[in-house]
């Protein structure tokens, strides 16, 4: 967005307070949906891990936990995120390497060991399989006598952003938006405190898009949600509240915490004047944040410490409810202990040194920023109006219409680093002659092997009558539209059937989406 | 005038990020090659036989996953089977330093790291394109 070099009370003269901010805790909630921001309670600092088996993940989670982090949240591997089992041929040489594996229950039971799960918080970044990782999850909850009225965490569940960015995708999106569907009926009975999805622009973001467009793409997104849930018959005010968002935290300091404040704003109102929401907890947005990976550099990656300290401040100047902090090795590879435990510390001298934390929505009020939240909002709410017009995202998606959009920023971003008018450091100025070598974490061919025996024991020991009575029995309900697939499903895991095993079953019945490739 | 430079882009594996892939498909399209994009989850079978359907010169793999050292030797592999020795192949993602030394022994000189400017992957294409001979020299061969 075009910057002037001043503003003054001119330029946000249309302002309204008690329309377009009001106080925090107040409709809109731009300045924050807490009246008391982080003196009330800190973010929570939940940091991603996950790589090679469940056991050794595991550890990663308890040496976080003893280190302050205060939420855990998985990363699993690209076979876990497709469904497919570490012995099918497309997991070949993928199996723990960008995350962990889960394949069945005793996965889940290992990834878990020695951790209360009514103590603890968990993020799961899952969303075509989502369904069937929260059945497992449950599943190892109840095993441990652990009522699923005290689990709270998160499932990732955006299989929209998927089609239009990240592209984990397995089913065409209409079944695939009633697995999302089925998610907030079940939870909203029987998981009360879960986050049942996470409308996510991070990967939008990642994949190239602006600001504005992060933030429309997402939220267009999340009406999608609501539009369907309701069409499924639920009431908005039982299943709103437990929606959270996730959004990227970019370089471009004041934009970025623009961008939060007027998520808050555009979602308060959407809820309460589209969806004739009543509850005010349907009306707030809350989100979790991460500093942005594209952003990192393989070139001189100490800078990346500085780049992620930054970001994560706009974050928090944003009133974000929850961060993840990359780590410094993160364009060369998974992060290794000593450099995500750095950045922890990040937030935590944020959260602890810098005196940000003590009053709310310290920025609230300055010309310039209170522009560009309104300027950021305008540039979204057109790109919504656009989604409206074409029938609505899946409509928008299968014309190709975010993707295109996508691909272009993306690439104009690139030029723009090409030609020097955006400067990165380290990249294309102040470039070092010498290449400055860190550590980095290696991950071996050992947990693949690993999880492959792991999934022979499991299939040699289970009760293969079971398994696909269970799964026969999901395909029977995935055929009707009345039948909620949640207990479906937790029944197939706890007859210990596969991730693959259960979206297998599933592809039987609804098919694989293709995309068309867009240039 | 020299005929344009074919090359296929394609996205091996079972991941997604296609950022990469689709921006350099561009820079090259617009350094004045053809490019042909195979969209995601492909298997080395069915890269190396989009290659031999177009014609292509270059072969282009954008790997972000980890995946590399299964993928890129079955490539290579499946040219010498096939006797598609002059087409060249590149790869771009994140592939650890520990790494290159593998894929330049199986005969991959193009790697490129994330940071690198889309003009030197261009240049590279443009000067290796159609006269790789490590293929031929190989025992093999």
């Amino acid at each position: 967005m075009e910057r002037d070099v001043l503003y003054t009370p001119e330029s946000i003269a249309s302002l309204d307070y008690a329309r377009d901010l009001g106080d925090p805790g107040e409709f809109p909630y731009t300045r924050g949906i807490h009246a008391t921001g982080y003196r009330g309670k800190l973010w929570t600092m939940r940091q991603f891990a996950g790589f090679g088996t469940p056991e050794e993940t595991n550890q990663r989670y308890r040496r976080l936990l003893a280190a302050g982090g205060t939420g855990l949240s998985v990363a699993f591997d690209l076979p876990t995120l497709m469904g497919r089992d570490p012995d099918h041929e497309l997991s070949r040489g993928e199996v723990g390497k960008c995350g962990v594996n889960v394949t069945s229950l005793a996965d889940m039971e290992a990834l878990f060991d020695g951790i209360d799960l009514g103590a603890v918080t968990t993020s799961m970044t899952i969303n075509s399989p989502a369904p069937m990782l929260l059945a497992m999850y449950l599943v190892v909850a109840e095993q441990r006598g652990t009522d699923w009225a005290k689990l709270s965490g998160t499932i990732q569940n955006d299989i929209l952003k998927e089609f239009i960015a990240q592209k984990e995708f397995i089913y065409p999106p209409r079944p695939s938006m009633r697995l999302v569907t089925d998610v907030f009926a079940f939870c909203a009975a029987q998981v009360p405190r879960w986050n049942t999805i996470s409308v996510s622009g991070y990967h939008i973001r990642e994949a190239g898009a602006t600001a504005a467009q992060e933030l429309a793409f997402t939220l267009r997104n999340g009406i999608e949600y609501v539009d369907h849930a309701i069409d499924a018959g639920l009431d908005v005010d039982t299943f709103a509240p437990r929606i959270s968002f996730f959004f990227n935290s970019h370089s471009d300091f004041f934009e970025e915490i623009a961008k939060f404040r007027a998520a808050r704003r555009i979602w308060a109102r959407v809820m309460r004047e589209r969806f004739k929401a009543k509850s005010p907890r349907s009306w707030q947005l809350r989100f979790h944040a991460q500093t942005a990976g594209v952003s990192l550099t393989a070139q001189q990656p100490y800078n990346n410490v500085v780049r992620t300290a930054l970001q994560a401040l706009a974050a928090v100047l944003g009133g974000t409810q929850s961060l993840h902090t990359n780590a410094l090795d993160e364009a060369l590879a998974l992060p290794t202990e000593a450099a995500a435990t750095l950045a922890l510390r990040t937030q935590q001298i944020i959260a602890h040194e810098t005196g940000v934390v003590d009053v709310v929505d310290p920025l609230g009020g300055s010309y310039f920023l209170e522009k560009l939240t309104s300027g950021i909002e305008d540039e979204a709410m057109a790109y919504i109006d656009t989604i409206d017009r074409m029938g609505g995202m899946i409509p928008a998606i299968e014309r190709g219409y975010p993707q295109k959009e996508i691909a272009e920023s993306a690439y104009q971003s690139q030029r723009a680093v090409e030609s020097k008018e955006q400067v990165i450091v380290g990249v294309n100025e102040f470039v070092s002659a010498q290449r400055e070598e860190i550590g980095t974490l290696y991950i071996d061919e050992i947990a693949g092997e690993r999880q492959l025996a792991r999934l022979a024991e499991t299939r040699r020991r289970r009760d293969r009558v079971r398994v696909d009575a269970a799964i026969e029995r999901l395909q029977i309900g995935a055929k009707e539209e009345e039948t909620n697939l949640m207990p479906l499903l937790i029944e197939a895991v706890r007859a210990h059937a596969t991730v693959g095993e259960m979206c297998d079953g599933l592809r039987e019945v609804w098919g694989e989406y293709v995309e068309d490739p867009i240039i | 005038m020299s005929q344009k430079i074919r090359v296929v882009i394609a996205k091996p594996g079972l991941d997604g990020h296609d950022r990469g892939a689709k921006v350099i498909a561009r820079a090259l399209r617009d350094a004045g090659m053809e490019v042909i994009y195979t969209g995601l989850r492909q298997t080395p079978e069915q890269i190396v036989s989009a290659a031999l359907q177009e014609d292509a010169a270059v072969i282009g793999l954008s790997i972000l996953s980890g995946a590399h050292m299964h993928i890129c030797p079955r490539v290579v592999e499946l040219l010498r089977e096939k006797r598609m020795n002059d087409v060249l192949v590149v790869v771009g993602g994140i592939i650890p330093d520990a790494d290159v030394p593998k894929l330049n022994e199986i005969g991959i000189q193009g790697i490129f790291q994330p940071g690198t400017p889309m003009q030197e992957i261009v240049d590279f294409i443009a000067q290796n394109a159609r006269s790789v001979s490590y293929l031929r020299g190989s025992r093999d061969a």
